[in-house]
């Protein structure tokens, strides 16, 4: 694990090259930031050392002195001798330190390499055209780079169990193993859940989970990504795809407001896994198992495709027409969503203001797991503030919009994404008020809606998603969206358009971020979307500090409270 | 440029004279055509016979013990340079005795024969030797869907084909008897 260091550097000699590297850090990850791959399996830059699998074999050395007078060992030609430390180190567990002279390419290196190879091959079944790791196999690189390329062994491989159960989502193929322990440390380290272990000695050594005890906890499918080999396997996309036909993307996921970084992977057009992005300030390299399943909405039965008036499809532009007329001159209410992009929340707050409706949202609560599932179960709750759409944190229902339909303060209603009957919004207050749902999946509300126009899911669209410590972050489609629709952003221009004929807003997101930054306070100022897509754009959300976020403690997350309470 | 040569021709000879030596080679060479056997093929109620390396149709094959090579690797569907392979991959069940440590075989394989240029690539890079082009040249359909060999079919026009490795035996052979754990 990389140790924190407080902007030190040192300077090391790597490969005949005098470089500054921070200090602290390891010989693997030190030659990474020049370009040099030193071959590793057990080591993981977010995880401690072990040491075990010895690929990061490397030459280090030391300029000599005399052990008596101090004076530095001259070569004949007047440059320092440099002791070379007579037997290869492993390069995760060996830190840099002033002066070191490492050697990440050498005979003796290749050598090592080699010959660990070879061990790690011994017993390997050599699966590979049935085996989901392949093309994405440390196991299959290293063999083209190091391999022998033919066996020298001629006993009998061993044969172990090809398809144990660990847990209700992983696999494990004990043949292929390398015993890294890669899996056994994130479980002890990230998860905090300790099930994992090896079990009997030599090569009867095998991965198992504790007597009574499973991989079950939300984190277990990060072991599959982890694993430098094909051992553990994800049970839901074991077989399914090989990943050289994949189309990787990245994107963020909308699970909760932790905001974790992903790469969805797809093929023509169909999403088959979703990985965990490394992105250091947000979720490392982790996801939690419940966000990888968000993609099966995207081809669920219950998905929205038509446009929908009065129950009878229709076209896109007559079912926006017809919802315009439906709350035209009527006092509107509209239900915002925390699961709506920057951007559609922006536009949205404009049609309230254009058609003069009262405002109402509700988030969406569960329990806190402190590392990467916060309580917070939207993507964009801090989005709805910073869009200026509310000053206020919402409430877990819309009982408000209740009261209001009893009392016939609204007649009208424009929703988007939510379930108004499960947010305690009851059925007799909604009839005859015509309802409008803008959203991606069938619920109780669309089923009463008058006018149904479906929406895209966050792997069909773009837009920004600010997470809970306030880190923009955007992102593109991944996937084509279903044939027909348009993006929330353009539906609701067309709305606005409709009901202010001079408003000049498009759907064009530089426009939308553009008149974000200008106002003179604007969080956002000197901000535009491609900052947000490129990377963590922090903003400064020190204005809502007084809102209570339910949000805890958790993995690169500080609630504001306890940081205020402990200055 | 070249200079043009004129060349004066020959003056025939008697003999040549009369044609008579070259008719009787020609009659020579007919009559003794009329003794040799029959070279023409009544095609198609008579076929010829394919030589060993021709590249027929593509074809799925068994192994002897009637068990399918094919593992759905989809390296095949990869190399396929007119994307006229399609795989849909499946698992075989764990409990299946006669498919003994086979873990994947294909739910589906469709080769497309409007699309299949007869490249060999797919049998050339077929790890299993699961996938052959045999000496089935002629195909024809009524319709585009007639043209797509589905599984049964492939498996059907590939039969059995020698093992020189049954690579599931060598499996079950060293749990059977060698270092199983």
């Amino acid at each position: 694990m990389i140790s924190t260091n407080k902007g030190e550097t040192v300077s090391i000699v790597l490969d005949g090259e005098e470089v500054e590297v921070p200090a602290g850090i390891n010989l693997v990850d030190a030659a990474a930031l020049f370009k040099k791959e030193i071959p590793h399996y057990c080591y993981h830059p977010q995880l401690s050392v072990a040491g075990n699998c010895r690929m990061c074999l490397i030459e280090m050395g030391t300029p000599m002195r005399d052990r008596g007078t101090g004076e530095p060992v001259l070569n004949d030609d007047g440059t320092q001798k440099i002791g070379w430390v007579p037997k290869p180190v492993i390069g995760c567990a060996t830190t840099v330190s002033p002066g070191m002279h490492v050697k990440t390419i050498s005979e003796k290196v290749t050598d090592c390499r080699e010959g660990i190879m070879e061990f790690l091959l011994v017993n390997h079944p050599l699966d590979c055209p049935i085996c989901d790791q392949a093309g994405e196999c440390r196991l299959q690189e290293f063999a083209t780079d190091y391999g022998r390329g033919y066996s020298r062994y001629v006993e009998r491989k061993n044969v172990k169990p090809k398809r144990t159960r660990l847990g209700p989502r992983v696999t494990l193929d004990d043949e292929r193993c390398i015993l890294c322990s890669r899996c056994i440390r994130f479980s002890q380290e990230v998860a905090k859940d300790d099930v994992l272990g090896f079990v009997d000695r030599g090569s009867y050594s095998t991965l198992s989970c504790f007597p009574g005890r499973e991989l079950e906890n939300n984190y277990s499918l990060n072991t599959v990504d982890i694993c430098p080999v094909g051992a553990l396997t994800s049970t839901d996309f074991r077989f399914k795809m090989r990943v050289w036909f994949l189309k990787e993307l990245p994107s963020i996921c909308a699970e909760s407001s932790a905001g974790c970084n992903i790469m969805v992977s797809s093929r023509e057009g169909e999403i088959h896994r979703i990985t965990p992005r490394r992105n250091d300030d947000v979720n490392d390299s982790w996801m939690t198992d419940s966000g990888r399943l968000l993609y099966k909405q995207v081809r669920s039965d219950n998905r929205l495709l038509t446009p929908q008036v009065k129950q009878t499809e229709s076209a896109l532009d007559v079912a926006i027409s017809s919802a315009f007329e439906s709350f035209n001159g009527k006092k509107l209410a509209i239900v915002g969503s925390c699961h709506s992009t920057l951007e559609e929340l922006y536009l949205l707050n404009h049609l309230s203001k254009a058609t003069k409706a009262k405002k109402y949202l509700r988030g969406h609560f569960g329990e806190d797991d402190g590392i990467l599932l916060s309580a917070d179960r939207s993507p964009n709750l801090r989005g709805t503030l910073l869009s200026g759409f509310t000053n206020e944190y919402p409430k877990k229902d819309l009982s408000k919009l209740n009261d209001d339909l009893k009392k016939g303060v609204v007649d009208a209603v424009l929703v988007v994404n939510e379930d108004l009957l499960d947010s305690g919004v009851e059925g007799e207050s909604l009839l005859g008020v015509p309802v409008t749902y803008l959203g991606t999946h069938q619920n109780t509300t669309s089923n009463l809606a008058e006018i149904v126009i479906p929406t895209l899911t966050s792997f069909e669209k773009k837009g920004t998603f600010i997470n809970r410590s306030f880190i923009a972050q955007g992102f593109a489609s991944t996937v084509p969206s279903p044939g027909g629709l348009l993006p929330l952003t353009q539906i609701l221009c067309r709305l606005l358009s409709l009901s202010d004929e001079e408003s000049k807003i498009t759907a064009d997101f530089s426009l939308i971020w553009k008149n974000l930054s200008s106002p003179p306070k604007s969080p956002f100022k000197g901000m535009t979307f491609t900052d947000a897509q490129r990377g963590s754009l922090q903003i400064d959300g020190s204005k809502w500090n007084n809102l209570s976020f339910v949000e805890k403690k958790a993995l690169h997350f500080e609630p504001q409270s306890s940081v205020l309470s402990s200055k | 440029m070249p200079k043009t040569v004129v060349l004066a021709r020959k003056p025939l000879s008697f003999s040549e004279r009369t044609y008579l030596p070259q008719i009787a080679t020609g009659l020579k060479t007919t009559l003794s055509n009329m003794f040799k056997p029959n070279v023409t093929l009544q095609y198609p109620e008579e076929k010829p016979s394919i030589p060993q390396n021709y590249r027929g149709v593509p074809t799925l094959v068994k192994d002897p013990n009637g068990r399918e090579k094919c593992v759905s690797c989809q390296l095949c569907e990869f190399v396929c340079p007119p994307k006229a392979i399609r795989i849909t991959p499946g698992s075989v069940p764990e409990d299946d005795d006669s498919r003994e440590h086979v873990e994947k075989a294909p739910e589906e394989f469709e080769i497309n024969m409007l699309r299949c240029i007869y490249c060999g690539y797919c049998q050339e890079v077929c790890p299993e030797e699961a996938i052959f082009l045999q000496d089935e040249y002629s195909t024809s359909g009524y319709s585009r869907e007639e043209m797509i060999n589905n599984k049964e079919k492939l498996y059907e026009l590939g039969g059995t084909v020698p093992d020189p490795h049954y690579k599931w035996d060598k499996k079950k052979n060293a749990e059977d008897e060698g270092n199983s754990h």
